[in-house]
Formats: structure tokens, C-alpha cells, sequence
């Protein structure tokens, strides 16, 4: 049965063993003060899937505001905080941490054939600092919200009259905690591998979340200071970003973008990672270029350092270093293209399983090539001063953000929510819900990228009736995507009140996270995993033990 | 080596005095532990330098675009009371490596001695920067009590930053100086007083006889923040105090 690990049995029937770690302490303080990474893990997806539910709401609110030229609910001062409200919870709340925090957390440690996370107590207050942002965020609406973009352009953060500093905080924290995590993935991937599991044996997940362990530990302090300036400089007037006190207002661009750049590969890099898991394991097949998509995520990583300047292409720098940002930012696109094909490579011929986590896969797959395609044509300079901040920046981000990130994300849930919780979810539904959700994302975008390239301007509350054709079926598409999501939740919860038994090994999957019971027991392997195979080798799997009932 | 947690890697304690070590039950061997928590500092340790990049960048950016104001701001900074708080941060970090140096021998009182020196070298530091502070504050080149007044829209004033010696009439925004000293010593400060309270968190383990040559990773890593802090400052000591 096994390729990776010697023979373990993962069933044991003798009463009194030990039971999995979802059932063997019970109360509130069991979970609150875990140290498991898979409990951390557990309580990470239940908070990001929930402020992600708010950032939803958040961008529906914005599209039927946006139902009639004029604007249909708003006042446009409401409507700005509103759009701002969707932009920081998404970003800041939910795409950053989510997978790490929630995925991250459940499986890298399985996969290392680890029995927790190198630095646990780390872990445990990543989460809490997560949680602390996310009451700081929702205080910061009470306050009086936010109309800044989720961006905190300066001089506009400095002077508005709402709660920046609030928020500034929250950011301040939600950093840490994405250090913090990065930080304890990283001395996990070097020092808790199990026997025999070389780098080259990893899984590609694990290779993705390393690289952006890096990207969350050397970008993030630079947003932390930056975040702390803007308060500063609202509470005490520094002068560092204000052109009333000899500030530079763009310098704040430059310390932004140069997180937030990294940030956007923060946010898709694990996302790759998951592909990689499921476009394998739903192809049963040996991902195609291994060691490509392996290095490709580090390069990605260090040249993403490299191309923040192409936000800032009508801030005023100079042309030279426009023109080293515009190429490095068409540079980028190669590694991300190698992995692109490398899945692609990796279905043809295999034994195709259309399961919910491939579907989802296949829709990552196409529409991570529009929004990866749009990104090289914003990468040109010409055509980005016609561009810049348009609706085409605004779908193609969304391309990025919302159908590749957030669609990996659901493959990934999908994947491994049998692992985790030893359920099963309505399959019929889940793949209804994948279709909605991929025919209500593009009704919802592609609209936006016609409207942007005919020059309708983002952030903007009312728009001229030429486009209003486009905004209400962009409106539509939101609601259709919308009710997609909310069947997703739908199924999910109910499969867990349901509780049918999921099978051991739900997929066929040969890493060391299938290795394990499922849901598995407190420290992961009931003992220590040897790898003697090369990772992703299915020439051995034998799915008739593999896929018993969990007991 | 257990997998069900009934029993756990421990290293002895070298003699009466001291407390046997338990490694961590995700740890198989001690060497493993001491490595994860070790990259992981020297990880944290890259975070604070990035943290305070941003500072050095916006420094060095404001240095550039008005290097008459950095140059007459310099000049108002006593460089004796920065080079006094250089020594005593040098001699400081010497104290803390030797504070670690005989945790490592299990000498019990020279480590309680070194770390003590090492908390009264911070407090010595801190001391100087309160007079530093305070002559500032009485030229009216950091108002204290006047930091959080918000700006004079009206005046085109700022209530922090009077100049009564119009010592910085002659330049453009010389607030802007004072402001990145204030902002850079400030942090650093609160750096110093961590530290402090860390190397204290230590004495205390010390005391109950926590850490000796089997165990002393803890000693071992706040003496690296402390070598740390020790470093930032002695980057900022030239840049604010020497350059002009």
C-alpha cells in the first residue's frame, strides 16, 4: 500500500489506542490555548473563510451600488469606505493568511512527516495576533471606517478624517502574524523533516509555502514600518510622507509597493502550491517538471523584490527606472509560464479523475492564464498609462486574486477536507458550485476588462451611461458568483453535521499526508515516517487498501 | 525515542543547583531543538533589520533631498553624549557575551553578575537619553508635551518643533531632522527596554538554575538581540551624531 513510508498500519483496531486530534480533548480552553498545528490550522480556516464571507458581502454591496450610473445605495463618501472595506479584509484578512494559516498549518507538517510545527507556542500566537488585526479591522468600521483603498495612498491616509490608525495597527499586527508564520515554516521545511524526505522528495506544496515563508519574512517588516509611519505621521505630523512638511508622498508608494509587491506572490505562490497537489493527485501522474516548478517559485520569489516600481508607472520616477521595472515585470512571467505548462503537461495522458478539487483545478488553470496574460499587458509602459488605474486593473487583479487564488483555495479545501475532518461532502453539489462559481467570475469580469480598456476609471462611485450596460451584467455575474459561494458553504456545513465517513485516502494521493490515519491522530504518525521513494510515485498505490472507510 | 508522549528526551542538570532541560515533545534530540529555535532567532533578527530598513531608507532619502538641514540638525546633537552612549552599548554587549559565556560553563553567579551589568549598561543608556531628550525638548527642537497637538493648519506650524534658538532658521524643514532622529532613537529605545526586560526573564531562569552547559539556548539568544540592538546603534550613532 505504501510508496513513501514502510509498512504502518493506519487502522489500528485494538481498543484504547489513541484517538485523532479532533476528538481527543474536548472544551473551549482545548482549543483556544492548542498548540497542535492542526487545531491552529482548524480555527485559521473557520476565521478566514468568515471574513472572507464579509469581504464578499462587502464587494456585492459595491456591484449593486453600481446598478445605476448615478449609484443605487451609497453616498459616494459611504461607497468609498465600502470598496475600501472589501479591499483590506480581502487582502489583509483573508487571500494573505488563508492558506498558509489554514492549509499551511494543516498539511506542511504532515507532509514533512513532522509531528507539529518546529516552533508551536509561535504558532499559536500568529493566530491570536491574526484574530487581534481582525477585531482591530471590524473596530476600525465602528470607529467611523475607512475610505483610503486598501492601499493608504499618502497624502489622502494623512488627512482623512476616519480611522487610519485603527487599521494602521491592525495591519501592523496581521503582519507580524504572517512573519511569524513564514518564520516557523521555514525552520520546519529545514529541521523537521522526516527520514529520508531530501528536498528533492518534498511535495511542491511544501516547496511553494517555503517560498513564501521567504517573501512573508523579508517583505512584511517593511509594510510593518511603513504602517507604523502613517500612524506616526497622523499622530505626531513627522513630516516623512506629507508634502506640507517637506515629505514625499511617493516614497510611501515605494515602501508600499516594495511589500506589497512580494505580497502579491505571498498570496499566489501557495495557491501554485496547491495546484501542484491537486493537478498530481487528480491526474495520478508525476507532476511534469518537478525540479522546474520547484525552482520556479523561488525565482518568482526573488525577482518579485525587483518590479514593484510597475505600480507606480504614473507616480513620477524616472524613465530608466521605469523601463528596468517594465522588463524585470515581463521576466517574472516566465517562471510563472513554466509552471503554468508544467501542470498542463502534467494532465495530458494521465488517468483523469473529475473530481471537485480537479474542476476547480481546471478553472484555475484557465483563468490564471487570462489574469497571468493580463498582467504582462499591464506590464508595458505605453499601454499602462492608458491603462493605470482602470477597470482592466481591476479584473485583472481580480483574475489573480479572486478566480486563481481563491479558486486554488477551494481546491485545496476540497482536497484536504476529508483529511481534516474524516467527512465528505456532497460531491454533486460541490461540482454544481464550482461551475457557478466559475461562469458567475467571468460574467462578473470580463465586462470590467472591456469597460477598463474603454477608460472607465476605478474607486469611482458613479460612472457616464456609455458603460452601464457592462456594470449591470458585471452586477449580475457578482450575484451568480455569490450564490456559488454561498452552495459551497452550504455543502461544507452540511457535511459535517451529516458526518459520511470519508475514505482513508480520499484521492489516491502517495505524499505523507496520505500516509497518515485520517483525520490523523495528535502527533500526526503513530510512528516516524521513513521515505524511501522518489515524491509523487503512484506506481505502487493500491487503492483497494487505500481506500478503506475511515472507521 | 517515544511517539506516544509517555516519555521525553531530557538533558540532565550538571549538578544540584540546576534543573534538568525537557526537550519539546516535537523534538527528537536536543540538537534538533536547539537548531529550529536558533535559525528561527536569526530569522526574527532579519525581520527587525528590514523593520528598521525602512527607517535607514527614509533617512538616507531625506539626507539626499536636504542635506543642509541634516548637516545643521547633526550639529545640534551632542556627539559626547552619543559617544558616551556608544561605550557604555560596546561594553554592554561585551558584559552580555560573557553573561552567555558562563551559562554555557553552568557558572551560575558570574552569568546572574554579567547579565546584571549588562541591564545596568541599558539603564545607563537609557538614563543619557533622557538628558539627550530633555535639552532637545528645552530648545524647542522636540516638544514633548506638545507631540500629539496635531498640525497648525492655520500657522503652517508645527506645535512640536519650535526652534527658540533659530538654530535651524536658515535650512528647509528642519523639523524634518529632528523627526527621523526622534522616530529612529525612539524605536531603538523601546529595543533597549525589551532587551532590558529580556535580559531580567533570563537572571530570573538563571537564579532557578534554568540554564547551564546542557541547556543555555535562551541565554544564548537574547544575548544575540542584545548584540543586535548594540549593532543598530552603532549605525545610527555616525549617521545622526558624526556625519555632519
Amino acid at each position: 500500500m505504501t510508496t513513501n513510508v514502510p509498512v504502518i498500519d493506519a487502522h489500528p483496531t485494538v481498543p484504547g489506542l489513541p484517538k485523532n486530534y479532533l476528538n481527543c480533548s474536548r472544551g473551549f480552553m482545548s482549543w483556544a490555548g492548542t498548540l497542535d498545528h492542526k487545531r491552529i490550522g482548524i480555527m485559521y480556516l473557520i476565521g478566514t473563510l468568515l471574513t472572507f464571507l464579509a469581504g464578499g458581502v462587502f464587494a456585492l454591496l459595491v456591484r449593486l451600488h453600481l446598478w445605476e450610473p448615478h449609484g443605487m445605495l451609497f453616498t459616494n463618501e459611504k461607497y468609498n469606505q465600502i470598496f475600501t472595506l472589501h479591499g483590506a479584509f480581502m487582502v489583509f484578512l483573508f487571500v494573505i493568511p488563508a492558506i498558509p494559516g489554514a492549509l499551511g498549518n494543516m498539511v506542511l507538517p504532515l507532509m514533512l512527516g513532522a509531528k507539529d510545527v518546529a516552533l508551536p507556542r509561535l504558532n499559536l500566537l500568529s493566530f491570536y495576533l491574526w484574530l487581534s488585526g481582525a477585531v482591530l479591522a471590524t473596530l476600525a468600521i465602528v470607529l467611523g471606517g475607512f475610505d483610503t483603498g486598501w492601499t493608504f495612498y499618502a497624502p489622502y491616509s494623512l488627512y482623512t478624517n476616519q480611522a487610519v490608525v485603527t487599521i494602521g495597527l491592525a495591519i501592523f499586527l496581521l503582519g507580524f502574524s504572517s512573519i511569524f508564520t513564514g518564520l516557523n515554516f521555514i525552520v520546519t521545511t529545514h529541521k523537521l523533516r522526516a527520514a529520508g524526505l531530501t528536498w528533492f522528495r518534498m511535495p511542491l506544496f511544501v516547496w511553494a509555502i517555503y517560498a513564501t515563508a521567504i517573501l512573508q519574512v523579508l517583505a512584511t517588516p517593511v509594510l510593518g514600518i511603513t504602517v507604523l509611519l502613517v500612524a506616526f505621521e497622523r499622530l505626531y505630523h513627522i513630516g516623512i510622507f506629507d508634502p506640507r512638511l517637506g515629505g514625499d508622498p511617493v516614497l510611501f508608494e515605494h515602501f508600499f509597493w516594495f511589500y506589497s509587491h512580494p505580497a502579491v506572490y505571498i498570496m499566489v505562490l501557495p495557491a501554485f502550491g496547491i495546484i501542484s497537489e491537486t493537478v498530481s493527485v487528480h491526474s495520478r501522474k508525476p507532476l511534469f517538471g518537478y525540479k522546474l516548478i520547484a525552482f520556479s517559485s523561488l525565482a518568482i520569489a526573488i525577482i518579485s523584490f525587483l518590479v514593484w516600481g510597475h505600480h507606480m508607472f504614473t507616480s513620477g520616477q524616472s524613465t530608466y527606472a521605469m523601463f528596468a521595472f517594465s522588463f524585470l515585470t515581463f521576466f517574472v512571467a516566465i517562471p510563472t509560464a513554466i509552471k503554468e505548462f508544467s501542470w498542463v503537461a502534467t494532465i495530458w495522458k494521465g488517468s483523469i479523475a473529475l473530481n471537485s478539487p480537479m474542476l476547480y483545478t481546471l478553472a484555475f488553470l484557465i483563468i490564471f492564464a487570462i489574469g497571468g496574460l493580463t498582467g504582462v499587458i499591464l506590464g508595458a509602459l505605453n499601454v499602462d498609462l492608458h491603462l493605470h488605474d482602470t477597470y482592466f486593473v481591476v479584473a485583472h487583479f481580480h483574475y489573480v486574486m479572486m478566480g486563481s487564488i481563491a479558486l486554488a483555495f477551494f481546491a485545496g479545501l476540497h482536497h484536504w477536507w476529508p483529511k481534516m475532518f474524516g467527512v465528505i461532502y456532497d460531491e454533486t453539489l460541490a461540482k454544481i458550485a464550482c461551475g457557478i462559481i466559475f461562469v458567475g467570475f467571468n460574467i462578473t469580469f470580463v465586462p470590467q476588462f472591456i469597460m477598463g480598456s474603454q477608460g472607465m476609471p476605478r474607486r469611482y462611485a458613479t460612472y457616464v451611461d456609455e458603460f452601464h450596460g457592462y456594470h449591470q451584467v458585471s452586477t449580475i455575474g457578482a450575484m451568480i458568483l455569490g450564490s456559488g459561494v454561498a452552495l459551497m458553504v452550504y455543502y461544507l456545513v452540511a457535511s459535517l453535521l451529516q458526518r459520511k465517513p470519508a475514505m482513508e485516502n480520499q484521492w489516491g494521493g502517495v505524499t505523507l499526508d496520505w500516509q497518515t490515519p485520517t483525520p490523523p491522530p495528535l502527533e500526526n504518525f503513530y510512528a516516524p515516517p521513513k521515505v524511501t521513494h522518489e515524491v509523487y510515485d503512484y506506481s505502487t498505490l493500491d487503492l483497494k487498501t487505500l481506500q478503506r472507510p475511515v472507521s | 525515542m517515544s511517539h506516544d508522549g509517555h516519555h521525553s528526551v531530557v538533558i540532565p542538570a550538571p549538578g544540584p543547583e540546576f534543573v534538568p532541560h525537557t526537550v519539546a515533545h516535537h523534538f527528537d534530540t536536543p540538537v534538533q531543538e536547539f537548531q529550529s529555535l536558533k535559525l528561527g532567532f536569526w530569522l526574527f533578527l532579519a525581520t527587525e533589520i528590514l523593520l528598521f530598513g525602512g527607517l535607514f531608507a527614509a533617512y538616507f532619502y531625506y539626507h539626499d533631498l536636504y542635506p543642509e538641514t541634516f548637516r545643521e540638525g547633526g550639529r545640534l546633537l551632542s556627539w559626547k553624549l552619543g559617544a558616551l552612549n556608544t561605550s557604555v552599548l560596546l561594553a554592554s554587549s561585551w558584559t552580555m557575551a560573557m553573561g552567555v559565556r558562563s551559562a554555557q560553563t553552568s557558572q551560575k553567579k558570574k552569568t546572574l553578575i554579567f547579565c546584571g551589568l549588562t541591564v545596568l549598561g541599558a539603564a545607563a543608556f537609557m538614563v543619557v537619553k533622557f538628558f539627550e531628550y530633555k535639552s532637545k525638548h528645552d530648545h524647542g527642537l522636540v516638544i514633548f508635551t506638545e507631540l500629539f497637538s496635531g498640525y497648525d493648519e492655520a500657522a503652517k506650524q508645527l506645535p512640536w518643533f519650535k526652534d527658540y534658538d533659530g538654530a535651524m532658521a536658515n535650512v528647509p524643514h528642519g523639523h524634518m531632522f529632528f523627526a527621523i532622529y526622534l522616530t529612529m532613537t525612539a524605536i531603538h529605545g523601546i529595543h533597549v527596554l525589551i532587551g532590558a526586560g529580556l535580559i531580567l526573564w533570563i537572571m530570573k531562569g538563571t537564579a532557578k538554575g534554568r540554564f547551564h552547559a546542557g541547556y543555555y539556548l535562551p541565554v544564548d539568544l537574547v544575548g544575540l538581540y542584545w548584540h543586535l540592538v548594540d549593532l543598530i546603534w552603532i549605525f545610527l550613532f555616525p549617521l545622526l551624531y558624526l556625519v555632519p
